[in-house]
């Protein structure tokens, strides 16, 4: 039987390291097949190879069982491969049908002919998509949509997906997976590359697992568990259990009433947020990519200016001090720690070309008189950092750039770890992280939890906020839709919160 | 591997030494003399000939030495004035007009003056005067940016055409000589300033400003601010910097630098003032800043590379009657040569395999 991809034996290397190492692995007609591995496993860069990205080293590509040479985009185009990128590339002031127009190269710009065609592939899959819809106007979810579109217009047959979970709500991931198997249904081979396993579970047919760059196994969903899949793509059992306690006798920490911030351009970004949180305790936050959390952590931080509210701050011991007013070193200093993974990972938080030692620099670059810098206070905290939590770089004074993601984390978390904070708040502490390295982060949190510190946790993955935090927080367009206790509510409460549909408690 | 590979495909390399990054450097400067060479010999001139004509004229005797010194003393300065602006990807092309502007201010007090002043006085605040002028023609556009987000890109190469015009009009107006003339007087001599070895001992200067930048850029809170900024406002923010401040402060301090440039070229050099006091100085400088990827002491070398360069063109026109502007052709192709070698530094070409299992080469 002719597979709708076929790749054997691909090699590529990057300099001395080899990303892909004698792959050979297939995709059938009508199958949805997951690629699972952990962070640098190879999955990108072997999915990057059918998309036109790299040219493999080595080995041979088939597509219905002819073999084919992609060497650019098009290429994969014209071989029927679409791949859906992480992040969109969309143009916001085109409408869905423009965006798809962009790149065609068949004959002249006709803008209705596409239109029309958007519709029919809308209509087929039951999508939705207004294709005069400007991008702009349109929900995270649509836009993946227009990419999803904008693959099938192409006429692919083959689709890959990169990670296309991560930015959704529950009820949204629900809707892709149905979009997904009615493509399956018309026969398009899917690929998946995703973290969740709970989402391998519930769509895939099969699950290709990769380690170090080599193709470890391929197994038929049904036939396997979670367990199993992650022994096989991290080499060896681990647990994947985070031994949430009860938090020790808890106090009010930080207490946040009547906040409301606006933007530059006068647009509220936060309005009459209020919660406690307390000490020994991991207060999660929830909410669709986009409702406010950025905002509430910057304004805790003093990142950003706030229109109305208090954030009153009781240190351990001390007496209660109102951080509204303060700069952002001030609130550093009294104990108050971010650390934010933003979506390109560096950017905010970490200097990319910076090694270690310099980044740990930015936390105390200030301290001390005179006007040089002290090194080696950072320099003790980066081997600190490097040794405890195991950061994989050649040395402390290696570009934090070129480091792995996970390690590009683990710099950032450890770095505001290492301050011995009173409130420790982190946003997307494990974005894009594979499971294993995503434990670690888990349990570091535990580890500060246990010693009395304010953990406010903003995440996207809401199973892993049920199983780490203790209340969830979640925010909707701004506005707190409610607080839960994690150990009791369910997935679709909050998935219902994130979205104010059913109305939260103290919803509007 | 079947023969649809692409002829040529590019991969990203990390793992260059040191060393071989250095020899492929003097490979491109080394390709870029024989590129000069055809060009030479288009212009109808021995290569080699013309060549050994430049080193002469610029190394060969102590007057033309004396010469290459004099203008890379402006560029270095201005190089370095430079160097934490683009640091703090903050592009300050308005060096000319800084130039420009501490000049005019320096040219003041030694015009009106010199007589209430001794010497030393006297120079030393023509020299403030110059530094503080600079810094405020760099400050303005720096303003504009911390407040209202202004490019300031085209704004500092507008400021260049202002203070142009502003002595341009000094010269034919106020501050006119003989009438009619266009002509601002020479200085007295107690406004210029004292030779060292035989050039304006503005040379001391600037080779203590390249220690004082070195320092700034690498050890100091300062240097550190401005290298988080270039990197990421975010980040900066984030580390509880001032950004605002921090784009101004160092935007001032570059225009001062380039005032005090003016200020030794005026005095100095020309011992008077006029429009085209800076001469390009300005945007010669950013070649220094990039070619030594702002490393000061590297810009020593580039400085005088680029002053050998044209003093030698100069002499070739002089003995060969090789038009001087060549140089400028020469400083291009090995500007051209640099830059193009880094895509090799950071990218190795794979061509086609010759055969199934042949090596891979690369370049």
């Amino acid at each position: 039987m002719t597979h709708a991809v076929e790749l054997k034996n691909i090699t590529k290397r990057f300099g001395s390291t080899v990303a892909n190492d004698k792959v050979d692995l297939y995709v059938d007609s009508g199958v949805i097949m997951s690629l699972l591995g952990e962070n640098g496993s190879g999955k990108t860069t072997l999915m990057n190879m059918l998309a036109g990205i790299y040219f493999p080293d080595e080995g041979q590509i088939f597509v219905g069982g002819k073999e084919v040479s992609i060497r650019s985009p098009r290429d994969a185009y014209e071989n029927g491969i679409g791949m859906i990128h992480q992040h969109f590339k969309l143009i916001d002031v085109f409408t869905a049908a423009e965006n798809v127009a962009l790149g065609i190269n068949e004959g002249k710009y006709d803008l209705k002919k596409v239109a029309a065609g958007v519709k029919e592939i809308s209509d087929k899959y039951g999508f939705g998509i207004d294709p005069d819809k400007k991008i702009y106007e349109m929900s995270v979810s649509e836009k993946q949509t227009v990419e999803i579109i904008k693959v099938l217009y192409r006429g692919a047959n083959i689709l890959i997906l990169d990670e296309p979970t991560a930015v959704l709500t529950p009820q949204e991931t629900e809707k892709l997976f149905g979009i997904l198997k009615a493509m399956k249904a018309d026969g398009k081979a899917i690929i998946l590359i995703t973290h969740k396993l709970n989402e391998v579970m519930a769509v895939s047919d099969v699950v290709a697992v990769l380690r170090k760059g080599q193709h470890i196994k391929t197994v038929r969903t049904e036939e396997t568990n979670p367990q199993a899949l992650t022994e096989m793509m991290v080499g060896r059992a681990v647990s994947l259990n985070i031994d949430r306690m009860e938090p020790k006798d808890p106090k009010p920490r930080l207490t946040v009433a009547g906040l409301t911030c606006r933007d530059s351009e006068g647009v509220t970004k936060l309005e009459n947020v209020g919660f406690i949180a307390y000490s020994g305790e991991i207060l999660g936050i929830a909410g669709i990519a986009g409702s406010g959390q950025k905002e509430l952590l910057e304004a805790i931080a003093g990142l950003r200016p706030i229109s109305s509210g208090s954030i009153i701050y009781t240190p351990e011991g001390k007496i209660p001090e109102e951080l509204v007013g303060k700069t952002p070193m001030e609130i550093k200093e009294a104990g108050v720690a971010l650390a934010f993974v933003p979506e390109d990972r560096l950017g905010m938080g970490l200097v990319g070309g910076m090694g270690m030692t310099e980044n740990m620099m930015l936390r105390t670059w200030n301290k001390g008189r005179g006007i040089f810098v002290n090194r080696k206070e950072p320099e003790k905290v980066a081997e600190q950092v490097y040794e405890f939590l195991e950061v994989v770089t050649p040395s402390i004074d290696y570009p934090v750039r070129k480091l792995s993601g996970g390690n590009v984390q683990k710099v950032l978390v450890g770095r505001e770890i290492a301050s011995s904070p009173s409130v420790l708040m982190s946003a997307y502490a494990v974005r894009g992280l594979d499971i294993n390295t995503s434990y670690i982060i888990y349990n570091l949190m535990e580890g500060q939890k246990s010693k009395g510190v304010a953990v406010i946790f903003v995440g996207e993955d809401l199973d892993v906020l049920l199983q780490l935090a203790d209340r969830i927080l979640v925010l909707c367009d701004g506005k707190v839709s409610g607080i839960v206790d994690a150990r009791t509510t369910t997935k679709e409460e909050v998935g219902l919160l994130m979205t104010q549909v059913g109305g939260g408690k103290d919803a509007n | 591997m079947n023969e649809k590979t692409p002829l040529i495909r590019l991969a990203k390399r990390e793992d260059m030494s040191k060393k071989k990054i250095w020899m492929i450097r003097l490979l491109a400067l080394a390709a870029a003399i024989l590129i000069g060479m055809i060009i030479f010999a288009i212009a109808g001139a021995n290569p080699i000939n013309a060549y050994g004509t430049m080193i002469a004229s610029s190394l060969g005797k102590k007057s033309g030495i004396r010469q290459v010194v004099k203008n890379a003393v402006p560029l270095l300065g201005v190089g370095l004035a430079l160097a934490p602006c683009f640091r703090m990807r903050y592009w300050n092309i308005g060096a000319e007009g800084q130039i420009t502007m501490g000049a005019m201010a320096a040219s003041y007090f030694a015009l009106y003056w010199y007589a209430k002043l001794p010497s030393a006085v006297l120079l030393l605040v023509m020299a403030l005067a110059g530094m503080l002028f600079g810094a405020f023609w760099a400050a303005v556009p720096a303003i504009f940016k911390a407040r209202w987000g202004t490019n300031e890109t085209l704004f500092t190469l507008m400021m260049n055409y202002i203070a142009i015009g502003i002595v341009a009009w000094l010269q034919g107006g106020p501050w006119e000589g003989k009438p009619g003339s266009q002509i601002i007087p020479m200085f007295d001599s107690k406004a210029v300033l004292p030779k060292i070895f035989g050039v304006h001992c503005g040379w001391i200067l600037v080779l203590l400003l390249v220690v004082f930048m070195f320092i700034y850029m690498n050890y100091t809170k300062h240097g550190y601010e401005i290298a988080v900024l270039g990197e990421s406002e975010n980040t900066a923010r984030y580390a509880g910097m001032n950004v605002a401040k921090v784009t101004l402060r160092t935007a001032a301090l570059s225009g001062a630098i380039c005032g005090l440039v003016g200020f030794m070229t005026a005095s100095g050099v020309n011992q008077t003032l006029y429009s085209d006091v800076a001469g390009g100085v300005g945007f010669t400088a950013i070649t220094v800043c990039w070619l030594s990827q702002l490393n000061p002491f590297a810009m020593i070398v580039i400085s005088l590379l680029l002053a050998i360069l044209s003093r030698g063109s100069s002499g070739l026109q002089t003995a060969l009657g090789i038009p001087a502007s060549i140089s400028d052709i020469i400083t291009g192709i090995i500007l051209l040569c640099m830059l193009g070698c880094e895509f090799f530094i950071n990218y190795r070409i794979i061509w086609r395999h010759k055969e199934s299992s042949g090596k891979e080469a690369s370049v």
